[in-house]
């Protein structure tokens, strides 16, 4: 019979005995556990940046964009044209079962005034389903209505970047800006929504009617014309109808011909960004693999040193064979020091690990997350490869013939 | 049924192509209660015979019947088991773990008998005192003289109740005196706990002690003598 308790003590006792050889063989586990959590906290953290960026961007996203690709036979890039009007967001929102909401855009860059503050900005001509189209909720005032789009009234909702550069600590509801000149009321303040998944900061940002931007404002090549617009579908599964339904109505209200290119493209922003998280997780899978091995490094180093250790107690093993150690009772005692070894190492390394990917969001700025999965996966791990490569020494050393084991020096 | 019955033990080492004959058909029976001392020149075979008699080494012929088992038969394990239950060592060189206190040293053979902690150290604790080291528990072998490490040593032999010790030249790293008291002590178990006690020794005067002689050369048994009174060779080793 085995008796685990005493074979424990055993094991810590000899570990114990040889402090300094034991720290070092740790070292390998230490820091392959430390990597892996690490690693893993990194790309977690920028998973769920992303993650978080693509529900700031609003949820099950289109955008279609102007300009689709050629021009007699010299293509051009994608909203080098302007084909989309205003009439065409209406019309999509009106005759697309699978949309539920479309925010035009007619946007550019303005100089904007308060007072003796000023700050340049991109102006967003729009309407209030933008704010429905980008799940974007005012944080004070109220937004502007169709009724404003329908008027072309100076109105105009700020982001909250624009509030602090012009306004400081005064609440700006209610005050008169300038864009370009043009005085403007500001309704409203919109909701902080911090960086776009293509890392602007989306509250530098001002919304006014796209009527008045277009007449007002900025000015158009021709009457009603719009940039791009956003187009909320109704649901995830909705995305792929609405696509094609906003396909065939523009296809048929910019009369283009059955074997004509489109002069617009629909782009499926939710997948785009789907597919940069599923890039991401993929790097994360990568960067912990690649601290996996120095998990399996450390592994190696504990075999070298169990093997070491059972050369050098082989009397040790003799002794315990001749007065009735059985086989399993040597192979348990070298298999828990292994184990043993690769577990403390594992304990140390998360707290390495944990502490490590701390430093290194505060040092490099990038968010770290360390999960209690890739703590406990870690750990577990280590575990494996101590059992592991503790194995072969203590198989080694069951085998040992007690008279020559005895008999060495 | 004798305790120990050995028929026709053949022994030989092969090394290389020369084939080495350490035991040439040895046969002896050795009943419960007996002080044997095996004797005989360095090369003679004793040893290996010790090593046959203490289920460590296997005999390349013959049969060794130990309280009637079979122990041809036995597998490596169940070696383990009967060298845990049955037999005793106590080495020249003490064998003890470095680094392990006496209690713990003791406790060894009950730990791979997997009895309970408690038990093991009130056993420990009462074998180290049998043999006149109480108060040394916690002493680390470097921490003891000769004579105690091989206390040490026969406390742990007497620990599981094995009815034999088997001694290799327990005394030839101790000095005469620590050697006279080691013996004295072997007598002790031997007539009051009733321990049969097989020791190898050239020694005469080590040998003297015991009741029966048995001498060995070119690993075979050249005689085999039983003295009645253990008084009679204490006073031969003595002159």
């Amino acid at each position: 019979m085995i008796n685990i308790p005493s074979t424990i003590k055993i094991s810590l006792r000899a570990l114990r005995v040889n402090k300094m050889r034991s720290a070092l063989t740790m070292l390998g586990i230490i820091i392959g556990v430390g990597a892996v959590i690490a690693m893993l906290a990194v790309g977690t953290g920028a998973s769920k940046q992303i993650e978080e960026q693509i529900s700031s961007m609003g949820s099950n996203l289109l955008i279609v964009v102007p300009g689709a690709t050629t021009a007699g036979g010299v293509r051009m890039g994608a909203g080098t044209q302007s084909t989309l009007t205003l009439a065409d967001a209406e019309a999509i929102k009106r005759e697309c079962p699978a949309v539920e909401e479309v925010g035009p855009n007619l946007n550019g860059v303005a100089q904007v005034v308060y007072s003796h503050q000023n700050w340049s900005t991109g102006v967003v001509g729009t309407t209030p389903g933008m704010l429905i189209v980008r799940d974007w909720t005012l944080s004070s005032g109220k937004p502007f209505t169709e009724q404003d789009v329908k008027n072309a009234t100076k109105v105009s909702l700020l982001g909250q970047t624009v509030v602090d550069n012009l306004f400081g600590d005064t609440d700006p509801v209610g005050k008169i800006i300038r864009i370009k000149n043009v005085p403007f009321t500001v309704l409203g303040v919109l909701g902080k929504k911090g960086q776009s998944p293509q890392g602007q900061d989306q509250d530098d940002t001002i919304y006014i009617p796209v009527t008045t931007a277009q007449k007002k404002v900025f000015g158009t090549a021709f009457p009603g014309m719009i940039r791009t617009m956003m187009v909320k579908a109704k649901g995830a599964e909705y995305l792929a109808d609405a696509e094609k339904q906003i396909n065939e109505l523009l296809r048929q209200r910019h009369r283009i011909g059955p074997k004509q290119e489109n002069d617009f493209t629909v782009r499926n922003l939710t997948q785009m960004m789907q597919a940069r998280e599923e890039s991401t997780k993929v790097m994360t899978l990568l960067l912990g693999a690649i601290a996996s091995v120095s998990l399996l490094v450390g592994g190696i180093g504990i075999m070298n040193i169990m093997l070491v250790s059972v050369t050098e107690r082989t009397r040790e093993i003799g002794i315990r064979m001749a007065i009735g150690a059985k086989t399993w009772d040597i192979r348990l005692q070298f298999i828990i020091e292994a184990l043993t070894l690769s577990l403390i190492g594992g304990l140390v390394g998360i707290i390495i690990g944990v502490t490590g990917s701390e430093i290194l969001s505060m040092l490099a700025g990038w968010p770290t997350i360390v999960s209690p999965l890739s703590i406990l996966m870690s750990f577990s791990f280590s575990g494996l490869v101590g059992i592991f490569f503790g194995f072969y020494p203590a198989y080694k050393a069951s085998l040992l013939n007690p008279i020559d084991a005895l008999r060495y020096e | 049924m004798a305790l120990i019955e050995v028929k026709g033990i053949t022994k030989i080492y092969r090394l290389g192509d020369i084939a080495l004959k350490a035991l040439c058909s040895v046969s002896l029976t050795i009943e419960k209660g007996e002080f044997v001392a095996i004797m005989g020149p360095s090369g003679s075979g004793k040893s290996t015979f010790m090593n046959v008699l203490g289920c460590l080494d296997k005999p390349t012929d013959g049969q060794y019947l130990l309280e009637g088992i079979d122990i041809g038969r036995l597998d490596r394990d169940e070696l383990a088991g009967i060298r845990n239950k049955k037999i005793g060592f106590v080495f020249q060189g003490f064998n003890l773990l470095s680094r392990t206190s006496a209690l713990e040293n003791v406790e060894l053979p009950m730990l791979y008998d997997g009895m309970p902690a408690k038990e093991r150290e009130e056993r420990a604790i009462t074998a180290l005192k049998s043999v006149g080291l109480e108060g040394r528990e916690g002493h680390h072998p470097n921490q003891l003289s000769g004579g105690q490490q091989q206390r040490v040593a026969i406390a742990r032999a007497l620990v599981n109740n094995a009815p034999i010790i088997l001694a290799d030249e327990p005394t030839g790293n101790l000095d005469t005196k620590t050697s006279a008291e080691i013996m004295e002590l072997f007598v002790k178990l031997n007539t009051e706990s009733k321990i049969t006690i097989i020791l190898v020794t050239h020694e005469s005067d080590i040998a003297a002690y015991s009741r029966r002689m048995i001498r060995f050369l070119d690993g075979c048994i050249v005689s085999d003598e039983k003295k009645g009174i253990r008084g009679q060779g204490l006073e031969v080793g003595k002159l």
